[in-house]
């Protein structure tokens, strides 16, 4: 919630309060690998992973993939990641459990201050995943949806217990070869998310995955495969943070969201890390007939970002929701956005962001909408708004259009703007003191997004449009 | 009697642009004075600049409210002294609803925590008497109202707010006759002997349920008339230009 309103000279809108992830545990992993990429880490870590063959062998081919493969060329810089300084592998020492008691105190600590037990027990979510560094230490989902048939589980554990339909899923939506850190991620990949919601069985209350990366120096490349059957659904939550180094940290997970026909799925995320984390994260969901697809990203950390969930509307009548907000403050660049491929007739998609920037951050909204000849009467609203809270942020939009479809009904607004003096006029004409008429206004620009956000998530929203009061009220 | 607002020699502009030339103007309490004038002649800056828009710049003169100098305070300050201005073009803002900003303004400036259930049941009754749909609290601010809506919305906020001068700039303009009826009603209920009117008008039913103390014509950034009632007869028959001529003649 908000803080006391203090006298302050200067009118701001609070930066995310920080400290509680900035609370780093002493490293306690019993096993890093060696900064950098080689074909020797690569084997280690798949063997300390246990990974059955198929699995090293693709980690060994993505390595290839991404030996041969330039580092992209539009969109932030990314030079500045050494990817001979970056740890891939960190296993805790810890062994994953279902009981929060044999989580060793300090990362069962971090959680706690999280509030990720607590939720738990309070039943507002009905299976909760935990990953410290590269392995996941806690896992438990309600007994009734194992009854069910609901799997929720690690990848690692899914590897194994459900291989099968690891293998005909994984990294078939978000091929290694799609771009550099997509083949990264497929030599390196640990830990992460799986879920299966058969047929026709509906998970009321939502799954919850939080990703905690602990060690100065590493990477995070976990990886989240949910398939939602035939008429089923499900609202899965996920939730990163860090503590901040001084070093370069990477964050290169990926996302596969396999929707089925008639199926709905709602993917609500919240990334916090902290600003020395390079987040260049591959999300993308595949939609079949009738099915819909809700995205739900607030991209509050990081240094550089590069996120932009990809929905391909497969199926007749298949559908997407996006909701974004992304909030840019000093240091940070961060380049978010969606994108839609409409590949069936009737396909709809709507996609609604907000941006903030503040304090020299950059913003950019990235989108790419594509109308292929095999979608007719493909509809896709598009609205993208952007607020820069003083002179030396910087905000783009740049949407990408690109359609072959006949009928098609595209619509597409962009907004970017600062706040109106009118409006703090008007709202102060009635009382209301400037600072708090500037908290109204941001809170209320970022509204429509806000109402979409898990409650948690919300408060954090809140604490990000904190506006603390000028002096000279005296 | 002492005065409630109380302007002298006022000279403000805007970029540098002359728009208030000496203006002089004093209303008392319990009274309703309207200003009439051409177009441009300044009755907006006028108010704006009683409000206290930082765009506008003042270099000369005094603004005085309940006989304090009020020149030095910010609009939100002036606003909690008592004074209101409802716009000419009301602003639009996304994402904050009437409801929302109306619990905040009344808070601001009645200083105390604002109790919901009553609130509440004061804004469905007024809303109620302006003809607004009760759903018209969750919207966005005047955000795709009609003009009509808009200016009832500020009535509405004029009588939630109670203040010691409402200041209404051309609340009537644009209005069809039902609406002029509805936005008159309202500011003949918000009215009474303890608080004052100052209001802008091209249109004279919206005097039609106030008595009307005293008419100020505001040609060119000055006060080139004054009088009672009648005065708005005399322009309405004759137009303004023949009171410029009159007053230069007088010279
Ligand atoms: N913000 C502004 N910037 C530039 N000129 C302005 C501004 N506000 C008012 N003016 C000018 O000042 C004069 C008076 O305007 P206004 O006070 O709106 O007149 P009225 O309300 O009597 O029609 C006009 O010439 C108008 O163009
Ligand atoms: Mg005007």
């Amino acid at each position: 919630m908000a803080e006391e309103f203090v006298p302050k000279k200067k009118t701001y809108v609070e930066d995310i309060e920080r400290t509680l992830y900035d609370i780093r545990d002493e490293d306690r992993s019993v096993y890093k690998s060696h900064s950098g990429l080689t074909e020797d880490i690569i084997r280690d870590i798949s063997k300390r992973k246990n990974d059955p063959e198929w699995m090293t062998e693709f980690r060994l081919k993505s390595l290839e993939t991404y030996n041969n493969m330039p580092l992209p060329t539009w969109g932030p810089d990314l030079s500045e990641l050494n990817m001979d300084e970056i740890v891939t592998y960190v296993q805790p020492d810890a062994k994953m459990t279902g009981n929060w008691q044999e989580v060793p105190e300090d990362i069962k600590n971090t959680f706690d201050r999280l509030g990720i037990p607590e939720a738990e027990q309070k039943q507002s979510l009905a299976g909760v995943g935990a990953q410290y560094d590269s392995e996941v230490v806690y896992h438990s989902i309600q007994e009734d949806l194992v009854k069910q048939g609901v799997i929720y589980t690690d990848m690692e554990t899914a590897l194994w217990e459900h291989g099968d339909i690891v293998k005909e899923y994984f990294m078939t939506l978000v091929p290694p070869k799609d771009h550099k850190f997509t083949a990264l991620h497929g030599a390196v990949w640990s830990g992460g998310s799986f879920v299966y919601v058969p047929e026709g069985v509906h998970v009321e209350i939502p799954l919850q995955s939080y990703f905690r990366l602990n060690a100065a120096g590493a990477g995070q490349f976990e990886h989240t495969l949910i398939i939602v059957e035939k008429g089923a659904s499900l609202h899965f939550i996920e939730g990163c943070s860090a503590p901040k180094y001084n070093v370069t940290n990477l964050h290169a997970g990926c996302v596969e969201l396999f929707v089925k026909e008639g199926a709905r799925l709602r993917y609500s995320t919240i990334e916090n890390w902290s600003r020395n984390m390079m987040n260049l994260n591959t999300k993308r969901a595949i939609v079949e007939k009738d099915g819909i697809i809700e995205w739900v990203s607030g991209s509050f950390g990081s240094h550089v970002s590069c996120l932009y969930p990809c929905s391909i509307l497969h199926g007749e009548n298949a559908r997407c929701e996006f909701t974004g907000v992304t909030f840019a403050s000093k240091g940070q660049n961060l380049d978010t956005g969606a994108s839609v491929i409409h590949a069936a007739p009737h396909t709809s998609a709507n996609i609604n962001t907000r941006t903030i920037s503040k304090a020299g951050g950059a913003a950019t909204y990235r989108s790419a909408v594509k109308v292929t000849r095999n979608a007719p009467f493909a509809k896709c609203s598009v609205n993208c708004e952007s607020l820069m809270l003083d002179s030396e942020s910087r905000s783009d939009t740049l949407p990408v259009m690109d359609i072959e479809g006949d009928e098609a009904d595209i619509g597409h607004e962009a907004k970017i703007g600062r706040i109106s003096d009118e409006a703090i006029f008007y709202l102060t004409s009635r009382g209301i003191d400037e600072e708090e008429a500037r908290a109204m206004i941001v809170r209320g620009f970022v509204e429509p997004i806000a109402k979409e956000l898990p409650l948690e998530y919300a408060v954090e929203m809140n604490n990000l449009v904190n506006i603390e009061l000028e002096g000279t009220m005296g | 009697m002492s005065q409630l607002l109380e302007i002298k020699d006022l000279v403000a502009g805007v970029e540098g642009k002359s728009i208030l030339k000496g203006l002089s103007l004093s209303v008392g309490k319990g009274e309703v004075h309207v200003i009439l004038g051409p177009n441009g002649s300044g009755k907006s800056t006028l108010m704006n600049v009683i409000m206290g828009h930082p765009k506008y710049e003042v270099t000369g003169g005094s603004i005085a409210f309940e006989g304090e100098s009020i020149e030095d305070l910010k609009t939100f300050e002036r606003a909690k002294k008592g004074l209101f201005l409802s716009f000419q073009t009301p602003e639009e803002i996304p994402g904050i609803t009437v409801e929302n900003m109306l619990r905040t303004a009344k808070q601001a400036v009645t200083g105390e925590k604002v109790k919901v259930v009553p609130f509440r049941r004061e804004l469905k009754s007024l809303m109620e008497e302006l003809k607004m749909k009760p759903e018209y609290a969750q919207r966005y601010l005047n955000v795709g109202f009609s003009g009509g809506e808009k200016k009832r919305t500020e009535i509405l906020q004029l009588l939630m707010l109670n203040p010691k001068l409402a200041m209404l700039d051309e609340t009537d303009s644009g209005l069809d006759v039902d609406a002029v009826q509805i936005v008159s009603e309202g500011v003949a209920k918000f009215h009474n002997a303890e608080n004052s009117c100052l209001i802008i008008t091209h249109n004279t039913r919206i005097l039609e349920k106030l008595k009307v103390d005293k008419v100020h014509v505001l040609m060119n950034g000055k006060i080139v008339e004054e009088g009672g009632p009648e005065l708005i007869d005399d322009i309405n028959r004759r137009g303004f230009t023949h009171i410029l001529d009159g007053a230069s003649e007088g010279k």
